[in-house]
């Protein structure tokens, strides 16, 4: 099995990584991988494609929004394995799918990890899936995919619980900025530099991207000052829905980043 | 067997706690404190208090004659419908708020469908001087307009949710988002034996008042504590839950629970998830849900505003699979039909899902001899405006 393009990418690149978050047919149904060339051709580090759920808990209203047209377009585990048939020959960035458990359990895990696998998918975020049960019965079968599992710690996450995650992460860390649903608009307080600096402090042996409130170069900025990157999602989704094409869209909002 | 939670937070294979690491601090801290707050005895005297102070319990144990007579059987109603506010609903925020204060938590969020656990969390939020914040999905706020200017008249902030469906689930899914955005000082009182775990159990305990009692009020009334059936309606099932709870290790007492088959059960508009259900996730919890192929919950449908739920709490998934209670699914006409009975035969009208319970009378041919205690989970003033039409257009078609 090739090396993991996540650890390829974090041994190569050690700041400013830009991740970026997309909802997985949308605007349209077939944008998907359209999106991923632009992104990679933009510079573009690493994508989270979120595959879309009627309930997503922990977003807010710009991609709850677009997870709902994303369904409406008719996209699902299924369509979206099949648009990604190929997509190794057209893009190298890491690649990292992103969705509630339900919609995976129904598609069946070993079977979701194989497909993803067989695509070219990195690993997955699933921020419903607890800790418990992924060591249990989860852990066993992403690993003999070659697969990682990437966990979320907030500003209430304790430092013991922090340290259990670093243990069982194997590509990065997703540092939540604020006790929020994806989208809120986040000041930048003292808080919130209090706790990146003392995650920063704990020494893990993990990555750390910072995401949600990341909209524009100056946060994007201030959170590279904190983290090895960040990662953008409801901005992203927001100038996908600019009267341009999808193309010139992905590549002007990137250009006000870099 | 076991049908209560184990220390993992599971029934069976179903419950769990599958949340977002945003919520892992909330949750964690129920977790590690509601069993110890509630044993304090500090707790408990303060919770009897209310209970028989506040809300008007015991409630009665109340032989129905001529219902049973309608029957062939014993039918004793536990009254939960004479509970202040209408419903046993107000159990539950009774015990929450109580918790909630120990807990230091400022703010107060709720989710409601026909706006009775909305009305039960405003009440205690008064009561206890803390702020509210209840959602209700728009359609709802427009179906049960009074119970939204109940709330408003009990000083809560009623919040009409735009998302998905805009119906219970999403008002759910907006009450957990808000709890995200407030990690500190804010408690969600869940209004159902649904969520993460701790709260099916922790539900579970505040409304297993209703069993502890009808033990002790059938032991004076028939000089035994154990019926032969128990039978209550299951929305998210905290009423059927609370009627099962001292029941669920007396092999001889048969529970049934009765789910809403809206218009039927294989017509597409049906509530009836252990049957149309799939083993899934809502809310956090592991449960039987309804959902399409691709894992995508769908929209339930019944007559009653608060059978209408897409999942069922985890116990009562796991009492449905292990086949300790027997589920039967009733719909909108017969339910409609029960309702009326009651009404006639004993004067009291009882609420729409609880007439769902009622209408589940002709399928379980209890014997002369038996038993038979049936949860009157609340009244039917709530539902007036839907029976006065229900019967208009039944009429109508006539
Ligand atoms: C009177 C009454 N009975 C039953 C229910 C269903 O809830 P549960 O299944 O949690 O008892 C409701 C919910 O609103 C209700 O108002």
């Amino acid at each position: 099995m090739p090396q993991n393009r996540l650890t390829r990418l974090f041994q190569e690149k050690s700041g400013n990584l830009l991740n970026i978050y997309f909802t997985a047919g949308y605007p349209k149904l077939d944008d998907t991988v359209t999106i991923l060339e632009e992104l990679e051709a933009a510079g573009a580090d690493l994508v989270e494609i979120g595959m879309p759920f009627s309930d997503p808990l922990a977003d807010g209203p710009t991609i709850q929004a677009s997870n709902q047209v994303a369904l409406e377009n008719g996209m699902s585990i299924r369509k979206l394995m099949a648009q990604l048939q190929g997509v190794r020959e057209r893009v190298s960035l890491p690649i990292i799918l992103m969705g509630y458990l339900n919609p995976v359990m129904q598609y069946g895990f070993e079977r979701f990890c194989q497909d993803a696998a067989a695509v070219g998918v990195d690993g997955f975020i699933l921020p419903d899936l607890p800790f418990a049960e992924y060591e249990e019965e989860y852990k066993p079968i992403l690993e003999k995919y070659g697969l990682s599992l990437i966990f979320l710690i907030t500003p209430q996450t304790s430092e013991a619980r922090i340290r259990q995650i670093d243990a069982l992460s194997s590509s990065f860390i997703y540092m939540v900025s604020s006790a929020s649903t994806t989208g809120s608009q986040v000041q930048t307080n003292e808080g919130q530099q209090a706790y990146f600096s003392k995650v920063k402090g704990l020494g893990l042996r993990n990555p750390l991207l910072i995401g949600f409130g990341i909209s524009d170069r100056p946060s994007f900025e201030l959170a590279c000052q904190s983290a090895h990157g960040a990662i953008i999602g409801s901005a992203f989704i927001k100038a996908l829905q600019q009267p341009a094409e999808v193309r010139e869209n992905v590549r002007s909002f990137l250009k006000t980043l870099r | 067997m076991n049908y209560g939670v184990d220390e993992r937070g599971y029934y069976g294979q179903f419950g769990g706690a599958y949340i977002p690491e945003m919520l892992y601090p909330n949750v964690e801290e129920l977790r590690e404190q509601y069993l110890s707050i509630m044993q304090e005895p500090a707790f408990q005297q303060e919770l009897q208090e209310l209970l028989r102070d506040y809300v008007g319990r015991p409630t009665p144990l109340y032989h129905a004659k001529r219902l049973s007579e309608r029957y062939n059987t014993k039918i004793y109603l536990k009254r939960e419908d004479l509970n202040h506010t209408g419903a046993h609903k107000i159990n539950n925020t009774v015990g929450q708020i109580l918790l909630a204060k120990r807990l230091g938590k400022k703010r107060i969020i709720a989710e409601t469908g026909a706006g009775q656990h909305g009305v039960a969390t405003a009440t205690v939020c008064a009561l206890a001087g803390l702020e509210c914040i209840v959602y209700m999905g728009k359609i709802d706020t427009e179906r049960q307009r009074p119970n939204v200017e109940k709330m408003r008249l009990l000083g809560a902030t009623v919040i009409p949710v735009t998302s998905g469906s805009q119906t219970l689930k999403d008002a759910t899914n907006e009450a957990i988002r808000d709890w995200i955005n407030h990690p500190e000082d804010t408690h969600y009182i869940i209004g159902s034996v649904v969520g993460p775990h701790p709260y099916p159990d922790m539900v579970a305990r505040f409304q297993s008042v209703i069993s502890a009692e009808i033990r002790k009020q059938l032991l004076e009334k028939e000089g035994r504590e154990i019926p032969d059936y128990v039978v209550a309606c299951v929305g998210g099932g905290s009423n059927a839950a609370g009627a099962f709870y001292h029941f669920l290790g007396e092999p001889t007492v048969q529970l049934v629970a009765v789910e809403a088959a809206g218009l039927g059960v294989d017509t597409g508009h049906s509530a009836a998830t252990s049957v149309l259900g799939k083993t899934g996730i809502i809310h956090g919890s592991k449960t039987l849900l309804m959902q399409t192929e691709d894992g995508q919950i769908t929209e339930p449908y019944s007559i009653s505003a608060g059978l209408d739920y897409p999942g069922v709490g985890p116990q009562h998934a796991h009492l449905a699979q292990s086949g300790r209670a027997r589920f039967i699914a009733i719909t909108d006409a017969d339910a409609m039909e029960a309702l009326r009975e009651l009404s006639r035969l004993e004067g009291i009208i009882p609420a729409i899902e609880s007439s769902h319970a009622l209408a589940a009378l002709k399928e379980i041919n209890a014997g002369p001899d038996q038993v038979v205690v049936l949860n009157l989970s609340g009244r039917g003033d709530k539902d007036l405006n839907t029976i006065l039409t229900y019967f208009e257009q039944q009429d109508a078609a006539k």
